[in-house]
């Protein structure tokens, strides 16, 4: 096991292996998003209260789970490299931005989406909305910080420093249902007790995040093959690799 | 089958959301697939150029 994550560090090996690695995830991803597709288009009943408005839960609440999951990775990785100097920490940590920025943005356009025939409004500035825009903020502002440095180490060490920074913001938003009074709704799947919603909407909602979890291994993989090829553009294995596809 | 389309009413809210789910996620795919075509290109010419004298 200790051999494994040695050599995992070597961006070679991590390169060939994430190459292996990506078409499984992918296989699964789609497995887990079509079946929760279906269970939640087709199978999970009609909302008693919002119709079938609600059905946009089902990428609504993946995509702001994630945009926090993403985000403590990025940071986490970010701490990672900058404490052990790990290049790969490095690598992991600004390839999770792109995606976890997506995903703060499908969260927010959804949620807007699903505000206007709930609420009445597209956007209103309660606790929830506007700590999650802040996140979308701190995504954008890691990616272009990471652009503006031209050394990437520089970069990597600038950017893992302001996304721990941002941290600070994540259990606001997960808090602040609780916090404030907000017109977004509390938890129902995240909290000590038992999930208070019905089993039928519960199984494609889980179908779906653990679909986004892989959607999101497959992108940061990919991501950081290309990252690493940038970084190690001068190393044989690199030059090997191009004469080969050119 | 349209009843399902229809999704109650609320048809242009709920087949936005997918639709634009749809669209970001398939631009986290397509970003470093070219991505990499792109920086494979770039490398190339790049060790081309360092072989002529």
């Amino acid at each position: 096991m200790l051999k494994f994550f040695h050599r995992m560090a070597s961006p070679k090996y991590f390169y060939q292996f994430a190459g292996k690695l990506i078409p499984w995830l992918g296989v699964a991803c789609l497995g887990f998003m079509l079946a929760g597709l279906y269970d939640g288009l087709l199978v999970a009943p009609t909302d008693y209260q919002q119709g079938d408005s609600y059905r946009i839960m089902f990428v609504h609440v993946p995509a702001a789970w994630m945009s926090l999951f993403i985000y403590m990775v990025m940071a986490t990785a970010g701490a990672i490299g900058l404490i052990w100097h790990i290049k790969l920490a490095e690598v992991m940590a600004i390839s999770s931005a792109h995606v976890g920025a997506s995903f703060t943005f499908l969260a927010l356009v959804t949620g807007s989406i699903w505000g206007k025939p709930m609420w009445g409004a597209w956007w209103v500035w309660d606790a929830r909305l506007t700590s999650e825009l802040i996140l979308l903020f701190l995504y954008l502002g890691v990616i272009a910080l990471y652009n503006a440095v031209e050394d990437k180490r520089t970069a990597a060490r600038a950017t893992s420093i302001l996304a721990l920074v941002g941290v600070v913001n994540i259990p606001i938003i997960h808090y602040s249902v609780e916090w404030w009074n907000t017109l977004h709704q509390g938890p129902t799947v995240t909290k000590f007790d038992a999930p208070s919603i019905d089993l039928r909407m519960l199984i494609p909602l889980l179908l779906m995040a653990v679909a986004f979890k892989l959607f999101y291994a497959v992108v940061v993989l990919m991501r950081a093959r290309c990252e690493i090829l940038q970084r190690e553009r001068n190393s044989g294995w690199v030059k090997e690799l191009v004469r080969a596809s050119s | 089958m349209s009843e399902f389309f229809h999704m109650g009413g609320y048809a242009f809210y709920v087949w936005m959301s997918y639709g634009i789910a749809l669209v970001v996620l398939l631009g986290n795919l397509l970003s470093p697939i070219l991505l990499k075509k792109r920086l494979l290109r770039e490398l190339a010419r790049r060790e081309q150029r360092s072989r002529r004298p």
